[in-house]
């Protein structure tokens, strides 16, 4: 029953399924640590913050599905500026600048220009478009409040507003009524027929002002689609991508620890009452019956509705119903080696019992142990995913059951918003497969009855 | 066990492996009773601090509103003071008379109350009814718990049936293409979670091609004649998920314990004498690997019971595991508590039958 590590290994990379699951694992892992360093751990809790998603599209498509459409939907974009500063005589201009290659067949939501500066006096913000085809038109201008001291101001200029549409009539000839169409429509239309005009389109917002200082602070350009990013965005405007991506290094945190911790539980349990027999063998084991014949989905629950559904509860209550099965096994494997002679021969010498069971038996179920915490990932991911997906999950982590939770409760299945539903399932069996697979290789090296 | 040959030693072995088997089940009815007590004690436990606030609650009410609804009674108070002093006492003696002075761990309200959900006495629930109005939380339950057993034994079925064939097949076919792909798809179907692959199947034949309904509860009175075609209608989506997740994990489950089973000698002694190959796996195989596979049949339906929490949530299936659902979601501790309890019975019913199944097929058990 003893192994090498080496010899182990040596089988382990023997056996196919094993390294895919091996593989599957170290992407996983990889993923877990981008998410550690793309994004810092304190925006976990921006995940339900609204405020957070403002400038993201609502249910909007992944990008990736432009390649298998003929009629191509737009992206949403958010665009940085190219920005900068010109000053003569006593006039000062704020320049910022977007380019957009757009090469969709419709026309975009909205657009917004979102922008903060620091002034004194009053500055004028001016919006204006050139389009692919050379035409160009003044979008909205509007006047900032006068201030004698320096302030901050931060403001938003809208397609929807009325005076956007009235300039781009005045400056552009279109040979079609426009009175019903909104103005991103004419915006980026053909002058002749109203069908997206593809090309390169470039949007400048200049600040003027006066006699005064002005510092620009931050700017963007929303240009609203309905496709974004890799995995599209939810309900909520979260993107999705990022839910995905966090929800990796929490699976894995959530499936690992609770194996570990109900292995090395059940592991220790087990062989302590196998080595011991007798009456107190009998007591443990009477008792591993009462919690391994107890159902554990309803109790869980009820334990998170009454204690807490913090995620370390959680992982907590899980090993509470996770021991019992490795313990059972344990105990039976403690039994064969403890009428083996060498253990006998260490009793004789007057040895602890519980140096025994550390030095001599415990040891010898250790690659049986590692079987086992492969095995019981997947079930431990599945359950907790299972809470999450009840609504009785940690709020504040996205989960891929939390996001699965949120995309029932949003419909997103009548709805027809698969990118919002399949990732995060896919992930799971992903995630549990791998550990089946490692946990499947693991096995035909422990119990070589398997391998006929 | 004696190794005398002859009449008598045989009898002698029967008696003593029946005395042996009955204290064998003995002993687990007595561990069954004890896990059902335990759960009822941890379920009573953890809500009965709410429990008790929520009683103390609807009692205050009541007897304000007894009260204030008695004009006569409200008019011979002189002060609101005096009103509110005397509303106070009334509310006090209740509470004494119910016991609710006492906080829930003392022995005697604990007693009553495991006396009380063993006797099957649940008590009324506080928001939900049954489809006849009844708050009584075991009208809700029994009406809740034939869709229940009918939906999962069902799919149980029809599970066991498909692995153990498919199973067999596999298994006299080690390492062809159908075992590979059995196992194969034992393997990947069992990582998906039934419940995201429910939603993933409601979109597609409930949405993309509206085949069957997207909410399993039937839209027409229990009592209309069309009522249980209705359901078995309903019951189409939730029974074809059961289905497509669990045959793969059975048919492997099958398949590793008869290719176990075919490797004993005496089937190798079967083989050489020269007896029929499909005669071998279905007649002397399956027989022998018959205890374990009835052990996970009654286990796999009592799993499914605790599964069925969040399947019938998905599929809004009216069975007690929707029920569970809506009672978790507004709080209504008498029927979370009567369902923990039903559930459990149910679990424990099966795990023992499950033991029984077992013994009874696998004499070595009962020497234990």
């Amino acid at each position: 029953m003893s192994f090498s590590t080496k010899e182990i290994w040596k089988e382990f990379s023997s056996s196919s399924i094993g390294l895919v699951g091996m593989g599957i694992l170290v992407i996983l892992f990889c993923m877990s640590i981008a998410a550690f360093i793309a994004i810092p751990a304190e925006t976990f809790k921006e995940w339900n913050d609204p405020a957070n998603w403002l400038t993201y599209p609502k249910s909007a498509l992944p990008v990736w599905v432009n390649y298998f459409l003929s009629h191509k939907i737009p992206e949403h974009m958010i665009l940085k500026p190219q920005e900068s500063y010109q000053k003569s005589g006593n006039v000062s201009v704020v320049t910022d600048v977007f380019a957009v290659d757009y090469e969709y067949d419709s026309f975009p939501s909205d657009f917004v220009y979102q922008y903060s500066v620091r002034y004194a006096g009053a500055p004028l913000v001016q919006l204006s478009v050139t389009r692919p085809d050379g035409l160009s038109s003044i979008l909205m201008s509007t006047s900032l409040p006068y201030s004698y001291n320096e302030t901050m101001f931060s403001g938003m200029l809208f397609s929807t507003d009325d005076s956007m549409k009235k300039n781009l009539e005045n400056n552009i000839l279109f040979s079609f009524p426009v009175t019903a169409l909104p103005s991103q429509d004419l915006v980026f239309s053909d002058p002749d027929q109203n069908k997206a005009l593809k090309g390169h389109y470039i949007f400048k917002a200049k600040i003027y002002d006066v006699d005064g200082s002005i510092t620009p602070d931050q700017s963007t350009f929303v240009l609203g689609g309905k496709a974004y990013g890799l995995m599209g965005t939810d309900e909520l405007r979260r993107d999705l991508a990022v839910g995905i991506l966090w929800g990796t290094p929490l699976a894995l945190f959530i499936g690992i620890t609770v194996s570990i911790g109900s292995v090395m539980l059940g592991l220790v349990y087990g062989v302590f009452a196998g080595f011991k027999g007798k009456t107190t063998d009998e007591a443990m084991m009477r008792f591993n019956d009462i919690i391994y014949a107890m159902p554990a989905l309803p109790l869980l629950i009820i334990l998170a509705v009454t204690i807490g559904n913090s995620i370390f509860l959680i992982v907590g209550f899980l090993v509470i119903f996770g021991w019992v099965g490795i313990a059972k096994v344990s105990r039976s494997m403690a039994m064969q080696i403890k009428t083996l002679q060498y253990i006998e021969a260490s009793k004789l010498m007057g040895q602890k019992d519980f140096k025994i069971i550390f030095k001599h038996v415990l040891p010898q179920l250790l690659p049986y142990t590692f079987a086992s915490i492969a095995i019981s990932v997947p079930a431990a991911i599945t359950t907790e995913a299972g809470l999450s997906f009840l609504g009785l999950g940690d709020p504040t982590f996205p989960t891929w059951g939390q996001i699965l939770h949120d995309a029932s409760v949003y419909g997103a299945a009548e709805r027809g918003l698969w990118w919002w539903i399949l990732p995060p399932g896919i992930m799971i069996a992903i995630t549990g497969l791998a550990f089946v697979f490692i946990g499947h290789a693991m096995d035909t090296i422990v119990n070589p009855k398997l391998r006929r | 066990m004696s190794i005398r040959r002859g009449g008598n030693g045989k009898l002698q072995n029967r008696n003593c492996n029946v005395m042996g088997f009955k204290k064998y089940l003995a002993k687990r009815a007595i561990t069954m009773f004890g896990v059902l007590m335990a759960t009822l004690l941890i379920t009573i436990a953890l809500v009965g601090s709410n429990m008790d606030a929520i009683l103390k609650q609807s009692v205050a009410l009541e007897i304000r509103q007894q009260v204030t609804n008695n004009k006569s009674l409200v008019s011979s108070f002189k002060t609101p003071d005096q009103l509110n002093s005397y509303i106070q006492n009334q509310i006090k003696q209740r509470v004494v008379a119910l016991g609710l002075d006492q906080p829930w761990y003392t022995p005697q309200r604990l007693g009553l109350a495991m006396y009380k959900i063993l006797t099957l006495d649940f008590g009324h629930a506080k928001f939900l009814t049954s489809d006849t109005g009844s708050s009584d939380v075991k009208d809700i339950i029994l009406e809740r718990l034939p869709n229940t057993i009918l939906l999962f034994t069902t799919a149980t079925a029809i599970v066991s049936l498909i692995g153990i064939l498919l199973g067999a097949i596999a298994a006299s076919k080690v390492n062809s293409k159908i075992d590979k792909i059995t196992s194969g798809f034992a393997i990947v179907s069992s990582s998906f979670p039934v419940w995201w692959v429910g939603i993933i199947m409601i979109f597609l034949f409930a949405f993309v091609y509206p085949i069957f309904p997207a909410r399993a509860t039937p839209t027409i009175p229990m009592t209309d004649p069309g009522y249980a075609v209705s359901l078995l209608y309903h019951m189409a989506l939730p029974l074809i998920t059961l289905v497509l997740i669990g045959f793969g994990s059975w048919a492997y489950l099958v398949r590793n314990f008869l290719v176990g089973v075919l490797q004993e000698d005496f089937i190798m002694a079967k083989k050489t004498a020269g007896i029929d190959k499909k005669k071998i796996l279905y007649r002397h195989a399956l027989k022998n690997a018959a205890p374990p596979i009835i052990t996970v049949l009654a286990l796999s339906l009592s799993g499914s019971l605790g599964g069925a929490i969040i399947t019938e949530a998905v599929f809004d299936w009216p069975g007690m595991g929707r029920l569970y659902y809506e009672a978790i979601s507004v709080l209504d501790l008498p029927v979370i508590i009567g369902a923990t309890y039903v559930l459990t019975a149910f679990f424990l019913v099966s795990v023992f039958l499950a033991d029984m199944l077992y013994g009874y097929f696998d004499p070595r058990v009962r020497r234990q």
